[in-house]
Formats: C-alpha cells, structure tokens, sequence
C-alpha cells in the first residue's frame, strides 16, 4: 500500500494554526491547518486575495508566519513555479536548468545528465541553446518546470502556472503535468483559481475563503480515475465539479465581497 | 536593392551629399570670403595640408577621453556595487554625486585650472560628466533584478556573491551599457569644454585647443577641420558602444526585438 492519503502516517508537511499578518494590519491567514501527504495532487482553489499562493510561499520558506507553525518530515525537499516563467533572460534554457544545481555547487559537465533529464521530462530535448525569447509561453513554463524538478524535490510547489496561458496550450500542459506526476511520482500542491483545472489534475481540493484567508471545504477526487477526455464529459466530473463550484460560492459569499 | 535598404540607407546618404553641396555651391556662387565660411573642399584641403598637427591633437583628446571613460567606468560601477552592498553609503555619497552632475562642468573647469596641469584638468572635467550616468544606470540596474528570480535564488540558498555574480550583474548589464554610451558621448564634450577653458588661458594641445588656437589666428578653416575631427570622434564612440551593445545583448534583451524582422 502506498502511504497515498493513508490515516497515521506522518504528512510530508504539515501546517498547524498558521497565521499571517502583514505590516499594515492586513490578516492575509487566519488558523490555516493544512497537511501535505506523500505522493497527493493537492490544489489550492479560491477566489484571488484569499491568501492561497502565501500558503505556497509560507510551505517553501520564501516569507514568515506570524503565528502556528509548519513542521517538514525531514528536510525541506521542493521545487517552485512561478505563475510567470521567471527564466534568466540572459541564460539559454540549458543554463536556466542548471541553475538550482550551479547554487549547490554542481559544474556544468555533471550537470549535463540531470539536466537532459529534466527537459526530456518535460518533452524540450534538443532546445538547450535556445534563449527564453526564442520560447512560446508555453514552453518557457516547460523550462521553468524544468528547472522545479532538476533537484528531484519531494514537492512541487505550483502558484498558478498555467493561469497566462491559452486554453489550448494549457490542456495540453495539464496533461503532461499529469504524465509527469505518474512517471516521477512527485508530491504536487497546485494553486489555482480554476474549478476545472482543480477537479481534472487533483486527488484533493482545499477550498480556500477570502478576508481572513483560510481552508473552509475539503474535496476528495478518487486517485485512481484516469484522467482523460472522456473523464472530463463523465459525470463524476461534473459532480465534483460542481461540489468544488458549490463550495467556492459559499467561501466567497461568507466574506463581505463577492 | 529592395525598398528598405533604400530608404534606410540610400536616402539618408543622398541628403548628406546633397547638404555638402548646396554648401560647396553657396559659398562658390556667393564668393563668401574664407575667413567666413570656407566651402567643403577647402575644409579637405586644410585637413590634408595640416593633418600632422591636427591628428597629434586628435591622439590628445581621444586618449583624454579614453582614459576618463575606463576611470568613470571603474569608479561608476565599483561605487554603484558598494552601494548595493551597502545601503546607508549610498544615502551618504548620492548628494555628492548630484551636486556633481547638475554644476555645469563649463564652470568647474577655471577652477580646475587653478589647482591642476592643463591636462590633468581635462582629464578630471572628463571623467565627472562621465561618471555620474555610468553610476546611476548601473546602481538603477543592479535594484531591478526580478523579484521572483531573487526568490529564487532564496530557496536554493545562494550565496550574495552568487546572487550577486548570476543575477544582479547580468540583469544590470543593459542599464550600465546604457550608462556607457551616454558616458562616452558626455566624456568627449568634458574633454572639448575643459580644452576650451584651458585653450582660453593659453595653454593645451588637444583639438579643441586647436579650435581657439584657429579663431585667434582666424584660421576658419582649420576651425572646421577641428571640428570635423570632433565629429567624427563624437560618431566613432557611439559606433562603438552600439556594437558593444549589440554584441552583448543581442541573443536576449528585449531591446533588440526589432532587429530581427
């Protein structure tokens, strides 16, 4: 059995009661607890200003917490994407991958078979000289997943990747990021404001309110369902679909806007 | 030829030639003495029959303003770093730095005079018109690295220096090339106006001095001649750092979109 969601055992990360205020006064997470479990899709889905990409931020270390705390099994192992690519324009996308490993001290030459790795992953051998501006949007997010992943993190850690993307370009990205996600079984937590995307990628939803932001639903989505075309027109879609739509309404309408 | 290639080229050549000979044509026709305005040719003419004169202080004035160009480069960017590393500093060091820019550099040269060589007054004049775009360009680059790359960066612990070296550097390299080809164009005015101050007081050989040198003797045409030289100079040095620049940021810089149509 894998420890896919399993009762008992410890999460990979956990968040107890986090808090986070900023300077001017403003609650941007009031008592969020929130598990990380090995091997899960979890998104986090809400309306924008509800606090859902600082989780993100707070989970990789990247800002404070004012109050509660985040406990990591073991070490902090993660990768992150950006809602923007965030290429080093001046770095062709083979130098872009190997810059989480150039800051731990790996050289070019033993950098070259885990980042080939990385872009066959995500479907760009043979662009390694191309600059980011030679790139479509679409295949900059490609580099910058790349990059996420040239460390194996235990995480990825996903802050609205695809939200700048088309339609088309974004079907088919969530679809390699499902066939990524089956091949190297990494833990994904991804923030999205999209109840389709969300219902379509995830094993597990958070549904997040605004003003103060925190986690008001939960919404399982069977693991084992594959995730294709005729699962996007199936019914059991459209029922979790419409649980996670349902839930969102009731976390906007408990804030005073809407 | 297509269409572009002459309208780019071809027509901006064809109006320069015309410009010089409506020149040539006017003072021909109009018999205008020499010590007026002397025609193109005659221009030419003094430039050939004086050229040993007239390229020795051509040398002068390019190593003059070569060398305050590669000092205000060093100096710009070494402070605009201690800046960066260094917060309170620049608070301290940027009034200096202001005054320096906005007094005319015309009315510091006399009193450079004062305490300086003629040379070394030339050379000082040259550098404070340089430096200042050279230090505020690079210190403006090295603020405006983007904020998620320096997240980045975070999460993967980087050092400074790395931060430093693989980020902060290379994003403020568009802004110091920037900073540079305002610098070089500003060094060469320094390095004209602090000749001129000291061809005043009598004293230079850069070609400048050759300017007033030329006026007191009503010497017009080699004016010209120095002036041309200036010119020349002036359009070499941009020449130059727009193909440093390109060199340097063509692959990626969004600058340089439009040269690949």
């Amino acid at each position: 059995m894998r420890a896919e969601g399993g009762a008992g055992v410890t999460p990979l990360v956990t968040l107890r009661g986090v808090e986070k205020a900023f300077k001017s006064g403003t609650v941007a997470l009031q008592n969020v607890d929130l598990d990380i479990r090995d091997g899960e899709f979890l998104s986090l889905l809400g309306p924008s200003g509800c606090g859902k990409s600082t989780v993100l931020r707070i989970v990789a270390g990247l800002t404070t917490i004012s109050g509660g705390h985040v406990q990591w099994r073991g070490q902090p192992s993660l990768g992150f994407v950006f809602q923007e690519p965030t290429l080093a324009p001046w770095s062709d996308v083979f130098d872009n991958v190997w810059l989480p490993l150039r800051l731990n001290g790996v050289s070019r030459r033993d950098a070259r078979a885990p980042v080939e790795e990385a872009l066959a992953n995500v479907g760009l051998t043979g662009f390694e000289r191309a600059y980011p501006r030679e790139l479509s949007g679409g295949m900059k997010m490609r580099v910058s997943i790349a990059r996420a992943l040239v460390l194996k993190p235990a995480v990825l850690l996903m802050d609205e990747p695809f939200a700048a993307l088309d339609e088309i370009t974004r079907a088919k990205l969530n679809d390699d990021l499902l066939s990524l996600r089956a091949n190297l079984r990494t833990t994904i937590v991804f923030v999205t404001h999209s109840v389709y995307e969300s219902v379509y990628l995830s094993t597990r939803i958070c549904v997040m309110a605004p003003r103060p932001g925190r986690v008001v639903a939960e919404i399982a989505v069977d693991p084992s369902v594959v995730r294709d075309e005729e699962y996007r027109l199936g019914p059991y879609y459209a029922d979790r679909a419409r649980e996670a739509s349902t839930a969102l309404h009731a976390a906007m309408g408990a804030s005073k806007c809407a | 030829m297509s269409r572009e290639t002459i309208e780019d080229y071809l027509f901006p050549a064809l109006m320069l030639v015309i410009a010089i000979a409506a020149w040539e044509a006017y003072v021909r026709l109009a018999h205008v003495p020499s010590f007026l305005l002397p025609a193109p040719s005659e221009v030419m003419t003094t430039l050939i029959q004086d050229w040993s004169t007239l390229f020795a202080s051509l040398l002068i004035t390019l190593m003059t303003t070569f060398e305050a160009l590669l000092a205000a480069m060093i100096g710009g960017v070494a402070l605009a770093l201690i800046f960066h590393l260094w917060r309170p500093l620049e608070r301290a060091f940027f009034p200096f730095a202001v005054i320096l820019q906005v007094t005319p550099v015309i009315s510091i040269a006399p009193l450079l005079l004062v305490y300086l060589s003629s040379g070394e007054a030339v050379l000082v004049c040259a550098f404070l018109v340089a430096f200042f775009p050279i230090l505020s360009n690079t210190a403006l680059g090295l603020a405006s690295a983007d904020h998620n790359l320096i997240d980045l960066f975070e999460l993967y612990g980087a050092s400074s220096w790395q931060q430093l070296r693989l980020l902060r550097m290379p994003a403020a390299l568009p802004y110091f090339l920037g900073g540079l080809r305002i610098g070089g164009g500003l060094s060469l005015v320094g390095a004209i106006v602090a000749e001129i101050a000291a061809g005043s007081a009598g004293s230079g050989s850069g070609l400048a001095y050759r300017i007033v040198e030329s006026g007191f003797r009503l010497n017009i045409p080699r004016m010209f001649a120095a002036l041309f030289l200036i010119s020349i100079t002036g359009i070499l040095i941009f020449l130059f750092f727009t193909a440093l620049t390109y060199m340097l940021l063509h692959r990626w810089h969004d600058s340089m979109r439009a040269r690949e149509r």
